[in-house]
Order: C-alpha cells, then sequence, then structure tokens
C-alpha cells in the first residue's frame, strides 16, 4: 500500500497548497502606486555612477585621474578630460634608471627629471545608455571617488539626456554637502 | 396572432432567451478576466488591474477594444478557411450550452428533457475548433497544442460523463431542470452528500475540459508559446478566450444545477444563488489555476486513466446498486 499513502499524501500537499495561496490572498499588498506614493528605501538602490566630493571642499571630486575605472569599464560609458595643475619635483622613490654604465645622468638620452604630476578632473563623461550598472568603476576607483546615485526616478525621451557631465552634477550638488564615499 | 400569444410563444422565448445569453457570455467575460486578474494579483499580493476605471474595472472593456482594433494577420501557409473557422466554432457552441441552465424554475432559455446530453454535445465542439486552429495556423506548436487537446479532450470526456451518469440515474432524468428540482428542499437535498465522490470526478474533469491551468497543456505558454492559438492576433485570440471563459460558466452551472443545489437557497431569489454558486466555483477554479503547477502530458493522463476512470465507475455501479436495492 505505499502507493496508496503517496497518493493521500499527494492530495493533502494539494490542500496545503491551496491553504499558502489562501493565506497570500488576504495579507496586505506590497505593491506601491508610484505617482501617489514613492518607497523610501534607496539606500542600497544603484543609479547611475557620481562622483565623490573629497571631504575638505564639496567643490572638488576626490578623483585622482588615475584613468582605472575608464579602463575597467567593460562598455566604455566614462571618459574623462583633465588638466595638468602642477608639477614638483619629488613622484617615485625608487630610482629610474637605463644602464647606469652606457647613458650618463644628465646627458640628452637621460630620462627626465623625477616629478610628481598632479591633474585634475576637468569633464567627467558618463554615458549612461551604454552603463550596464556592473559596479566596476565603484570597485577599481582607488580613492573612492565613484558611488552610485539614488536617482530611482530618472527618466528621459531621448539618448542625450541620459549622457551625464558628472563634474556639473557634483558641482549643482555641492550647497547641499558633498556625497560621501560609501 | 395576438401580443400576448406573440410573447408567449416558445420561439420568442427562445430569441430573447439568446439575446439575453449573448449579453450574459459577453459580459461576464470581460468581469471574469478582470477577476481573474485580480485573483492572481491579490495570491501575489499586487493588485492587479487597477488603473482604468475604479480598481481596473474597465480594464477588460479597454483590452477588448484593444483587440478588436488589431489588425488579423493569417500566417503564410495557412488554411485560411479553417484558421478563420476555429475560433467562430469555439464560441457559437457555446451560447447553445446556456439554453438548459435552470437559472430558477421560470428562468430557463429552453426546457429540454436532454439537457445535459445538448451541453456534453455541444461542448464538445470546442475540441473540433482547436484542433481546427492547430491544423489551419501551419504551425508546428499550434499543432502539438491541438493534439494535445484532443487527447485531453477524449480522455477526460469519459470521468465526466461517469459522474454525471450517477446523477441521471439517481434522478431519473437528463433534464437539468428536473435535477434541479429535485434538489430544491434545502441544503440537505443537494446531490452534493449523495454523491461527494462523483462531484470531485466532474470538477476536476470539468477543469481539464475547459483546458483550466493545472491542465492547461494545450496553451502551455512555456512549452509550446501559445498552443494551439499561437499564430491568433486580435479578435481571433479574443474569441478563444472569451470562448475558454464561458465555457468556465458552463461547466460551473451544470457542477452548480447537478451537485450543488441549482437555485436553491434561503432569502435571495432563485437566480442569485445560482449566480452566486457559480461564481464561487469559479473562483475555486482561479484559485487552482494560480495555485498548482501545470501537470506533465504522462500525469495527465495517468490520473484521467488510472484514477478517475475507475473510480467514476466504481461509483457509477455502487449508484446503480444502491438504486437497485432500494427499489
Ligand atoms: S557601472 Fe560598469 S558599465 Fe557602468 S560605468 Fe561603471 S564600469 Fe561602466
Ligand atoms: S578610478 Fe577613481 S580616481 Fe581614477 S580616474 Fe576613475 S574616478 Fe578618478
Amino acid at each position: 500500500m505505499p502507493g496508496l499513502a503517496k497518493t493521500i499524501k499527494g492530495l493533502w500537499s494539494l490542500i496545503v497548497g491551496l491553504g499558502v495561496t489562501g493565506v497570500e490572498f488576504f495579507r496586505p499588498q506590497l505593491t506601491v502606486h508610484y505617482p501617489r506614493k514613492e518607497v523610501d528605501n534607496l539606500a542600497t538602490y544603484r543609479g547611475h555612477i557620481d562622483l565623490v566630493a573629497r571631504d575638505d571642499d564639496p567643490l572638488t571630486p576626490r578623483c585622482i585621474v588615475c584613468r582605472k575605472c575608464v579602463a575597467a569599464c567593460p562598455s566604455g560609458c566614462i571618459a574623462i578630460e583633465s588638466r595638468l595643475v602642477g608639477a614638483e619635483p619629488g613622484g617615485d622613490a625608487r630610482e629610474l634608471s637605463l644602464a647606469p654604465g652606457l647613458i650618463v645622468t644628465g646627458s640628452h638620452a637621460a630620462p627626465p627629471p623625477r616629478q610628481k604630476i598632479r591633474r585634475e578632473v576637468a569633464a567627467f563623461h558618463l554615458n549612461y545608455n551604454l552603463c550596464s550598472l556592473c559596479g566596476l568603476c565603484v570597485q577599481t576607483c582607488p580613492v573612492q571617488s565613484l558611488a552610485f546615485s539614488r536617482e530611482a526616478y530618472l527618466c528621459g525621451s531621448s539618448r542625450a539626456d541620459f549622457e551625464f557631465e558628472l563634474l556639473e552634477r557634483l558641482r549643482r550638488r555641492a550647497p547641499a554637502g558633498g556625497q560621501r564615499a560609501a | 396572432m395576438t401580443m400576448t400569444e406573440i410573447i408567449s410563444h416558445p420561439l420568442t422565448k427562445l430569441v430573447l432567451g439568446l439575446v439575453l445569453i449573448l449579453v450574459f457570455v459577453g459580459v461576464n467575460g470581460l468581469i471574469l478576466v478582470w477577476m481573474e486578474r485580480k485573483v492572481v494579483g491579490f495570491i501575489q499580493r499586487r493588485p492587479g488591474p487597477y488603473e482604468v476605471g475604479p480598481h481596473g474595472i474597465l480594464q477588460s472593456l479597454v483590452d477588448g477594444v484593444k483587440l478588436i482594433a488589431k489588425q488579423l494577420v493569417t500566417p503564410r501557409g495557412a488554411d485560411r478557411f479553417l484558421f478563420w473557422l476555429a475560433p467562430m466554432l469555439s464560441v457559437t457552441p457555446v451560447v447553445i450550452c446556456f439554453l438548459p441552465i435552470p437559472f430558477s424554475p421560470g428562468l430557463t432559455a429552453m426546457d429540454v428533457n436532454l439537457g445535459l446530453l445538448l451541453i456534453l454535445a455541444f461542448s464538445g465542439i470546442n475540441v473540433l475548433a482547436l484542433c481546427a486552429a492547430g491544423w489551419g495556423s501551419n504551425n508546428k506548436y499550434a499543432l502539438i497544442g491541438a493534439a494535445r487537446a484532443v487527447s485531453q479532450s477524449v480522455a477526460y470526456e469519459i470521468p465526466l460523463l461517469l459522474s454525471v451518469l450517477c446523477i441521471a440515474f439517481q434522478t431519473g432524468s437528463l433534464s437539468l431542470s428536473a435535477v434541479a428540482e429535485g434538489q430544491s428542499r434545502g441544503l440537505l437535498s443537494w446531490n452534493l452528500w449523495v454523491q461527494p465522490l462523483a462531484f470531485v470526478i466532474f470538477f476536476i474533469s470539468a477543469t481539464a475540459e475547459t483546458n483550466r491551468a493545472p491542465f492547461d497543456l494545450p496553451e502551455a505558454e512555456s512549452e509550446l508559446t501559445a498552443g494551439f492559438h499561437t499564430e491568433y492576433s486580435g479578435m481571433g485570440f479574443g474569441l478563444f478566450f472569451l470562448a475558454e471563459y464561458t465555457y468556465m460558466i458552463v461547466v460551473c452551472s451544470v457542477a452548480t444545477a447537478l451537485f450543488l443545489g441549482a437555485h436553491d437557497g434561503p432569502f435571495l431569489p432563485g437566480p442569485w444563488w445560482f449566480v452566486l454558486k457559480v461564481y464561487a466555483l469559479i473562483l475555486a477554479l482561479m484559485w487552482f489555476r494560480w495555485t498548482f503547477p501545470r501537470v506533465r502530458f504522462d500525469q495527465l493522463l495517468n490520473l484521467c486513466w488510472k484514477w478517475l476512470i475507475p473510480l467514476g465507475l466504481a461509483n457509477l455501479l455502487a449508484t446503480a446498486l444502491v438504486l437497485k436495492l432500494g427499489e
């Protein structure tokens, strides 16, 4: 009679199933009717990326223009324009030497003197049309200069609406205080 | 002929009944589609249609308008005649199925003494429609869907008939009105208490006959795109849809008339009770659909041939025996 027992168990499972859906039927709904109500748990929402401002200056991004994010992005969304703001002696302490027996330091073939070059962002273009929100750029940035925005209600009617200049966005946001790195 | 003679003439009653049935079918189709979407919404804890009209009540009307406005496409290589005949063949007989249904003693469009047989015969035409749709579409999914529809329908017609026969034996009549009449003496006179097994078999078979989930193999969207109606657009699809929902009402009405005391009930007038019971059964069908996963085809046929038919036969034999001994 194991067959019969199995059948009865199966029939019982049908009733249990009906019970589950029957209970769900009467429980409160979870849908948020969007235009009339909005969700309030956006803390973990991944919108398009945004620049994070320096702690001491809400107008300047933390970015050091290393371009690691540009290289990391699989979709080629990011393009950075930068300008040189200064070069001072210093930089890498390790001696850069090219066969010292052959090339004398200071001769025309020698490498230039060591310098520490500082660049800053002139424009930070994001083409959000291509972005897959993979987060590689956010992970890669060595100074946590990138973070996901919480633009849950973003909408637009053309491709151009999704091409952002992030530096401009940062500046516009500035009076309210820079966004901290996540 | 005087006016009263014309009004009381059976033909007038029939035509009037047909018109009313057409209205009933149309309005019910709209309401049931809305109801189904609400039920699935609630079970999944979302509101279902909500934006068109209060609580989305007008959604199916708007959807209907959309379907009507859509272009009718005939696929290349299709059999034009069969392809367009099928949806009409699917809807038309359903209207006739309503004729003998006893909404109340006075509210029966046509009281034929073979009412049950009439319903069973005409609802069988639906299979032909599905078959024509599948064959005429020149599409492999549609054809497989049609083949499934036929074997499923042939299989489940048997237990359905066996359970109906139990009631027919008991009341000694194939007229639905007579069956309803026999149960009009309160809750305890309902056939459900005498024939619970027949009711269960009838309801399961009816679910399968109407191709409702978990027995919706002819249109199994995850395997066959949309099964027999894959190639239909616009109102072609709309008619199949309407037919499916109308057959739901037919089988639930028959179940109500046969087992649940038809128009019997306190306080309210008979027709209200009838409609109330029909809608309760339909609600159960919807509940099933959004609870149970679709069965596999061998499971479907096993259930029928190994369980429902033997059980139905045994039930029928027992009924006959009891009736004979009781004489
Ligand atoms: S989230 Fe991914 S795809 Fe989007 S900009 Fe960053 S690296 Fe590129
Ligand atoms: S990885 Fe960070 S620091 Fe480097 S360029 Fe991109 S945003 Fe700037």
